[in-house]
C-alpha cells in the first residue's frame, strides 16, 4: 500500500471506527478507549483502521501499531462465532486446567490463540479471571464460567460441531 | 392476599454467576409466581463463601437464612420445603453470619459485601456508608493524611508501601492539578478481593477515592480496571452514574465546596499494566512500558501531575479508618502489618473464598481451619502466596504467620494476599517453567534479562527436567535468577526468581534432581 492509498475498510467497519473516534477522540489518553470501542463493535481492530485512527489522534502509524500490538486483548482478525478464553494461571492449574486446555483443544479441533477454519470458535489463553476458588475458569462469549469441563463447554456451545477427525486448523 | 413480598437474595457477583446464579434468580421468581407467593429478588454481592455459590438467602422474621450451593434445578424442591420461610433442607446453612467461615472473620472492608444490593445507595448509607467521607469533609487535608498515617495502613496492591507517606507526598507537592488513580488491574492469579469490592460494594471504593480526592486536592480520579472483569465494569459504571446523580461525586461532593469526579478506564490484558508506572503510561494511551523512577508518581504521575495511586482494597480501607479512627485500625494486626487483610483462598482448596482477618493468622489456619484442606482430599504439597511472583512454600512452612515481614524471612512475599493451594499431584518443575514463561509473555520489554532471560529460563528448566547436563543447567538457572533479581527495573523480572527458586529449593525431585543437588550446584553430574 502506498502512503496515500485510502484505507481498504469495508463501509460498516469504517462506520464503526468513525463512531469510536467520534465518541472518544476528545478524551485524554483516547487511544485505548477508541481501540476498545472498535473491537467491541467489530470483534477485532482491522489493521486498515490504524491509519485513520492515527490521523485522527495526530499520532504516527507506528505509535498506534505499537500500542495495538503491545496489548494482548486486541485481535487483528475477526474472531470465530464464539470466543472461549481458558484460564492458564496457577490457581486454575492447581485444579487441572492444563488437562482442560488439552481436552478443549482436542474436542474443538484448534489451538489456543487460533480460530477454527470453519469460523465456529476462537480459543484464547487468559491469565486469571478472578474466579480462582472455582476453577478451572473460562470466559465464554464474555460470560465467566467456573468449574469448567470440556463436555460442559461443548454442551453450552451446541452450534460448534465436534472437531473433524484429525482436523486441527 | 396482601403479604409483603419475601426478599430473596441471589448474588450478582461474577463467581456466583459463573455457576449459574442468574438461572437461579430466574427460577426463584418463576417458581414463587407459580406458587402464588410474592417475592422480591435482590441481587446482592457475594459473602465470599465461594464453594457455597450460588448462595441464596431468604429474609425471615428470625433473620436471614442461607441455602447453598443452589442450582436452578434445586429451586422447586427448595420452595416446596418452605425455603421462603427458612424451612429445613439439605442445602440450608442457617444464618450466614453464624457460619464458622464468616463468624471467625473480622470484616472491616467487606462488612457490607453480600449483605446489601451493591447499587442501592440508601442501603449503603444505612449500613454505615459515607461516614468516612463526611468525617474527611470536616477536616483539613493534613488531618486526613495524619489519620491514615496513624492507622499504619500499607498498600494492599503488593508492595506494602505506607499509604500515609504516599499521600503526604502528594499533599505537599504543589501543583495546579492532582489526580487519584485506583489500580484495579488485579492481575495476580489467586486474587479476587478487588473484584469482590467493585462488584459487591462499589460505593465503598468511590468513597475511598473521594476521601483521597478531597484531602489531597485532587479533583479527578481514574479507575484502571482490567478487561477480564466485565461484571465489575458494569457495576462500577452504574455506581458512578448513581453517585453523580446523588451528589456523592461531582462539583460539590456531598454538598461541600469540594469537587471530585471519577472516570473508569478499561485495561487491555497486559499483566505489567498493574505496575504503577506502566499503568500510568497505559492511562495516557501508550504502551504499558515501565517508567524509570524517580520521580515517583506521588510527585509526577499521570501527565506529570502529582498522583495518589493506590490499590482498590487500600482505598476501600480508608472509609473505615476515617469513620472509626486510625488508632482503632492500628489496634488490629501484628508487627508492622496493621489492620486487616482480605486473604483470598484459591486453587485446590475445599472451601475457597475470601477471609478478611487481622494480619498474623498462619497459613495453616487459613488453609486448614477456613479452607478445610484440599478440594481433591489429597495432602497439600505446596502453597503459592502473593500471586505469580510469589514463592512456593512447602507444607513444612505453613505455620508462618501472614504478615509482610514474617513472609520475607521465608524468602516469600504476601503480595495482594492470594493463597493458592496445590495437592501432591502438582509438578513443581512445570510450575517453575510456567513462572518463566509468564514473565516472557508479560514482560514490557524494557530490560534484557526479563525480555530474553525468561525465555532462556524456560529452555534451561526443560533441559534440567530432560536430564541434559543437569548440574551445569542448574547453575545456569541460578545465574539467570541472580541476573533477573538484580538487573530488572520492576518486580515482574525482579521477583520471577521467587517462584522458580523456591520450587527448585523445596521440590528438587520434581526437576529430576536429588535433594542435595539443588542445594549444591556442581554436584550430582548425570
Ligand atoms: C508486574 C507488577 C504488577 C502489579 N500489579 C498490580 C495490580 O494488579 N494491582 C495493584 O494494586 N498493584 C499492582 N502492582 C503494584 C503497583 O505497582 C503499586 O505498588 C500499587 O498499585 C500501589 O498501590 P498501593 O500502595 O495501594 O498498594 C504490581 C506491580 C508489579 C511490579
Ligand atoms: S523487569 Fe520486565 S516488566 Fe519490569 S520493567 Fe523490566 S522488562 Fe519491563
Ligand atoms: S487463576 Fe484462573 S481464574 Fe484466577
Amino acid at each position: 500500500m502506498t502512503p496515500t492509498a485510502p484505507p481498504a475498510l469495508p463501509p460498516d467497519a469504517l462506520a464503526a471506527v468513525e463512531r469510536a473516534l467520534e465518541a472518544h477522540r476528545g478524551r485524554p489518553g483516547a487511544l485505548l478507549p477508541i481501540l476498545h470501542a472498535v473491537q467491541d463493535a467489530l470483534g477485532y481492530v482491522p489493521p486498515d483502521a490504524l491509519p485513520t485512527i492515527a490521523h485522527a489522534l495526530n499520532l504516527s502509524r507506528a505509535d498506534v501499531h505499537g500500542v495495538v500490538t503491545f496489548y494482548h486483548d486486541f485481535r487483528d482478525a475477526p474472531p470465530g462465532r464464539h470466543v472461549v478464553k481458558l484460564c492458564r494461571a496457577e490457581a486454575c492449574q492447581a485444579v487441572g486446567s492444563d488437562e482442560l486446555v488439552r481436552d478443549v483443544c482436542a474436542r474443538f479441533g484448534t489451538e489456543l490463540g487460533h480460530t477454527r477454519a470453519d469460523g465456529a470458535v476462537t480459543l484464547e489463553p487468559v491469565y486469571c479471571l478472578g474466579n480462582c476458588a472455582l476453577g478451572p475458569s473460562a470466559m465464554v462469549d464474555g460470560e465467566l464460567r467456573g468449574r469448567v469441563t470440556a463436555s460442559g463447554l461443548a454442551a453450552e456451545l451446541p452450534d460448534v460441531p465436534a472437531a473433524p477427525p484429525g482436523g486441527a486448523s | 392476599m396482601s403479604a409483603a413480598p419475601v426478599r430473596v437474595f441471589v448474588p450478582r457477583d461474577a463467581a456466583a454467576r459463573s455457576l449459574g446464579a442468574d438461572a437461579v434468580a430466574r427460577a426463584v421468581e418463576a417458581e414463587a409466581a407459580r406458587r402464588g407467593t410474592p417475592v422480591t429478588v435482590v441481587r446482592n454481592g457475594s459473602r465470599g463463601m465461594l464453594w457455597l455459590e450460588p448462595l441464596v438467602e431468604v429474609e425471615t422474621a428470625a433473620g436471614r437464612v442461607g441455602y447453598g450451593p443452589v442450582r436452578a434445578a434445586d429451586v422447586p424442591g427448595l420452595l416446596a420445603q418452605g425455603m421462603l420461610t427458612g424451612g429445613t433442607h439439605p442445602l440450608r446453612i442457617g444464618r450466614p453470619e453464624a457460619h464458622p467461615f464468616l463468624a471467625r472473620q473480622q470484616r472491616l472492608v467487606f462488612a457490607r459485601c453480600g449483605v446489601t444490593d451493591p447499587l442501592d445507595l440508601a442501603a449503603y448509607e444505612a449500613h454505615g456508608g459515607l461516614a468516612g467521607l463526611r468525617a474527611a469533609l470536616g477536616r483539613s487535608g493534613a488531618q486526613v493524611v495524619e489519620e491514615v498515617t496513624t492507622s499504619g495502613l500499607r498498600g494492599r496492591g503488593g508492595a506494602g508501601f505506607p499509604t500515609g507517606i504516599k499521600w503526604k507526598t502528594v499533599l505537599d507537592t504543589p501543583a495546579t492539578q492532582k489526580y487519584v488513580v485506583c489500580n484495579a488491574d488485579e492481575g495476580d492469579s489467586g486474587t479476587f478481593s478487588d473484584r469482590m469490592v467493585m462488584e459487591g460494594d462499589p460505593y465503598l471504593l468511590l468513597e475511598g477515592m473521594a476521601i483521597a480526592g478531597v484531602a489531597l486536592g485532587a479533583t479527578v480520579g481514574w479507575i484502571y480496571l482490567r478487561s477480564e472483569y466485565p461484571d465489575a465494569e458494569r457495576v462500577l459504571t452504574e455506581a458512578i452514574a448513581r453517585a453523580r446523580a446523588a451528589g456523592l461525586l461531582g462539583p460539590r461532593v456531598l454538598g461541600s465546596d469540594r469537587a471530585f469526579d471519577v472516570e473508569l478506564r478499561r485495561g487491555a490484558g497486559a499483566y505489567v499494566c498493574g505496575e504503577e508506572t506502566a499503568l500510568l503510561e497505559s492511562l495516557e494511551g501508550k504502551r504499558g512500558i515501565v517508567r524509570y523512577r524517580p520521580p515517583v508518581p506521588a510527585v509526577a504521575g499521570l501527565w506529570g501531575k502529582p498522583t495518589a495511586l493506590n490499590n482498590v482494597v487500600t482505598l476501600a480501607s480508608v472509609p473505615w479508618i476515617l469513620a472509626h479512627g486510625g488508632a482503632a485500625y492500628r489496634a488490629l494486626g501484628t508487627g508492622r502489618s496493621r489492620g486487616t487483610l482480605p486473604f483470598q483462598l484459591a486453587g485446590n482448596v475445599k472451601h475457597g473464598g475470601l477471609v478478611e482477618a487481622p494480619f498474623g493468622l498462619t497459613l495453616r489456619q487459613l488453609i486448614e481451619d477456613f479452607g478445610g484442606g484440599t478440594r481433591s482430599g489429597l495432602p497439600v504439597k505446596a502453597v503459592q502466596v502473593g500471586g505469580p511472583l510469589g514463592a512456593y512454600l512447602p507444607e513444612a512452612d505453613l505455620d508462618v504467620p501472614l504478615d509482610y515481614e514474617a513472609l520475607t524471612t521465608k524468602d516469600a512475599i504476601l503480595g495482594h494476599g492470594g493463597v493458592v493451594v496445590f495437592d501432591e499431584t502438582c509438578d513443581m518443575a512445570a510450575l517453575a517453567r510456567y513462572a518463566m514463561e509468564f514473565c516472557a509473555i508479560e514482560s514490557c520489554g524494557k530490560c534484557t534479562p526479563c525480555r530474553i532471560g525468561s525465555t532462556r529460563g524456560v529452555e534451561v528448566i526443560d533441559r534440567i527436567v530432560a536430564g541434559t547436563q543437569r548440574a551445569k543447567n542448574v547453575a545456569l538457572l541460578e545465574d539467570l535468577c541472580e541476573t533477573l533479581t538484580h538487573a530488572s527495573l520492576c518486580a515482574l523480572g525482579g521477583l520471577t526468581p521467587l517462584p522458580v527458586r523456591s520450587a527448585l529449593k523445596h521440590f528438587p525431585e520434581d526437576f529430576g534432581l536429588e535433594r542435595a543437588v539443588a542445594a549444591r550446584p556442581g554436584a550430582g553430574r548425570p
